[in-house]
């Protein structure tokens, strides 16, 4: 598995406020490959922002942690590096997208200067260089008048040319991974589509390796060659795209993809919801956490939590009933 | 359709927002928001408003509730125009009118218990005047809302956010209101559990009769719920038909556009759909385009689009299209 670029193993990140240990993330294994899209999907509080900030290592201190776990980035694991080490990877060598522009980006710093300076830093460009390569990342994610642009501050961007900015930021010291964390929910339909696009060309074109997590399983279809399903702290099932979508194995996939209204389908009379309320991450039930609101619960999945076992080529699920949902789905 | 049939009807419905200007002699400044806009809602139906962030949706909605005051046009609601009526009667013929916000938690008092917040308008308004009579009320509210009783000694920031539209909900209905101003009810929650809210605003109209107007931009969400469905742009009606002409038959570019747009959770579906990525965005309120509003981002517009407005004309029974080129208009 030479062509692994970020190889994530067990990793366990916790909070811990006065009153409980809150396990964010629990003991999670995922791969990004070179130049492919992996996508992490859940819901609120699945664990799939402190996943990645864990990976930039910028959980929050003191609550937050990494208690275990390995981060090994071209084979070296980031959990062992010196601040300052860590300081070279964070924009360098992996880039990051936030779900919203404006509270990312320093309101009093010309959109010229925030392009200018990581190039300064980690590349070691003069000023002259600098300014030309933040007039061709300017040109590069599709701002026309680049030269006007970058003497503007971020007020005067609009949220879809705000978001643009933000993929330019992270292309800027030619990153191998970007980590974008909902990069286009903030963004209306039609500007969703064209910053999707234009992260799809861009990663395709300059063999970029993202990340990309999300709660918006449309978004995922398009974009993500594979998906890992959180929940509760943990990847609950992992396949390619198509396989996800067309032979989802965990009730909480396929409940998933059953809820949501489909715009190629036609209209059902009733949604069919998944019952009950996320759990509480500090007070997980024995077992699998996901057996309160699951349709299929058997009662060994009240005592024993299920491990991702192998359902498929290239697919794997954490359910004891996973290999048997065929047979007993219900069609609704 | 007769006029009884019509819960609610706005005409012509103009909301300017003046952005100061005339300090240190600058030019005074117009927004827009909402620049002519017409529509009815009948009895136990359900109109989708939908468009992007901007569009006048949102101030659409507040103007019918008399939150903001309209520049000038009319809202008649059950039969009455609210634009002239005293603040006394206004007041009354408000409580028929409720409204469900986006954000339930920032629409909840943080320090009143929810059977609190179900309860106060039943005692503000004179409704439930005992107080025995209310607390039962309140908890068969939280009944039809899917809450358990217990719920009513709880806090809202103990709820999670499915739990706190439920309580939104509740006090909506708590008005006994014919008409439910739904402003994006679905979208800060969670996607397993919007399914639900869905599903308990449709079992509640069905069995009070309520009539919605449900502003949201998720278009696959409107058409699941809607009967008909009105899509604005810019402060303007672009197309307004019936559900399945809307989605089935589009005719407005934008309303092409903006399904187009939508995501389908099926890569197989995805790889072999063609998409029109609009160039460009919405540009600003302040300073409109002439003549069509949509023309610098249509792909189809042409130079008449830039000279005059396009009237929303009926190009079928019941469907208004704002488009020259639309349904046998010019080539």
């Amino acid at each position: 598995m030479s062509d692994v670029l970020l190889d994530v193993r067990d990793l366990r990140t916790q909070f811990v406020t006065s009153s409980a240990v809150v396990r964010a993330v629990d003991g999670v294994s995922w791969d990004v490959r070179q130049g492919e899209t992996v996508a992490l999907v859940g819901e609120s509080g699945c664990g799939k922002s402190v996943s990645a900030l864990s990976v930039m290592r910028l959980v929050a201190r003191p609550a937050g942690r990494i208690v275990g776990g390995r981060i090994v980035f071209k084979g070296r694991d980031l959990l062992e590096l010196s601040e300052e080490a860590m300081r070279e990877v964070r924009g360098k060598d992996i880039g990051m997208i936030f779900q919203e522009p404006m509270t990312s980006l320093n309101p009093v710093l010309t959109v010229g200067r925030q392009l200018t300076e990581p190039v300064e830093i980690h590349l070691g460009m003069t000023p002259a260089q600098s300014r030309a390569r933040a007039v061709e990342l300017l040109t590069l994610v599709g701002v026309s008048d680049p030269e006007r642009r970058l003497r503007q501050y971020p007020h005067q961007f609009s949220g879809g040319m705000r978001q643009r900015m933000m993929i330019a930021m992270a292309l800027a010291c030619n990153p191998s991974l970007i980590l974008a964390d909902e990069p286009t929910t903030a963004l209306d339909v039609t500007i969703q589509a064209q910053i999707l696009e234009l992260m799809k060309g861009l990663s395709r074109r300059l063999g970029v390796a993202m990340l990309m997590i999300t709660h918006n399983l449309g978004v995922v279809a398009r974009y993500a060659d594979r998906v890992n399903v959180m929940y509760a702290g943990r990847i609950i099932e992992r396949a390619t795209a198509r396989e996800i979508y067309a032979n989802p194995r965990h009730p909480y996939t396929l409940g998933l993809l059953r809820s949501v209204p489909r715009l190629d389908e036609p209209r059902r009379s009733r949604l069919d919801p998944i019952p009950g309320q996320p759990p509480d991450l500090s007070r997980l039930p024995a077992g699998c956490a996901f057996a309160p609101r699951c349709p299929y619960v058997i009662d060994r999945c009240r005592t024993e939590a299920p491990a991702l076992e192998p359902v498929g080529v290239d697919h794997v699920a954490s359910c004891w009933v996973a290999k048997d949902l065929d047979k007993t789905a219900v069609h609704g | 359709m007769s006029a009884t049939d019509v819960v609610l009807e706005v005409r012509d419905l103009v909301k300017h927002f003046d952005v100061g200007g005339g300090f240190l002699g600058g030019e005074r400044a117009l927004v827009k928001a909402v620049d002519g806009v017409s529509f009815s809602i009948r009895r136990g139906e359900t109109l989708g408003l939908v468009g992007e962030s901007g569009c006048g949706k949102t101030t659409t909605g507040r103007c019918i509730l008399q939150l903001e005051e309209p520049t000038s046009g009319r809202i008649i609601f059950e039969g009455r125009d609210l634009t002239t009526l005293s603040p006394a009667e206004l007041r009354a013929a408000r409580r028929r009118m409720q409204v469900i916000f986006q954000d339930p938690y920032s629409s909840l008092n943080p320090r009143m218990t929810v059977g609190q917040i179900i309860a106060e308008p039943l005692y503000v308004h004179g409704i439930v005047p005992d107080r025995r009579a209310r607390e039962a009320r309140m908890k068969q509210l939280l009944g039809h809302s899917g809450l358990l009783p217990a719920m009513a000694a709880r806090y809202p920031h103990e709820l999670s956010g499915g739990q706190r539209q439920r309580v939104g909900i509740a006090r909506a209905l708590a008005m006994e209101p014919s008409l439910i101003i739904c402003d994006e009810p679905v979208s800060a929650l969670d996607v397993s559990i919007q399914a639900q809210i869905i599903n308990l605003l449709e079992e509640l109209q069905a069995e009070f009769g309520l009539t919605y107007l449900f502003v949201a931009h998720d278009l696959s969400v409107v058409r699941h719920i809607s009967d008909r469905v009105a899509v604005m742009y810019l402060g303007k009606i672009a197309e307004i038909t019936d559900r399945k002409s809307l989605y089935e038959d589009p005719q407005h570019p934008y309303t092409k556009a903006l399904l187009s747009a939508v995501p389908i959770p099926d890569p197989a579906v995805e790889a072999g759909r063609e998409r029109v990525v609009l160039g460009g965005e919405v540009p600003s309120p302040l300073n409109p385009p002439a003549g069509c509003v949509f023309h610098p981002r249509c792909p189809i517009a042409i130079e008449q689009c830039r000279l005059g407005v396009p009237e929303l004309r009926e190009i079928r029974s019941e469907h208004r299209v704002a488009c020259i080129r639309a349904g046998g208009g010019l080539p």
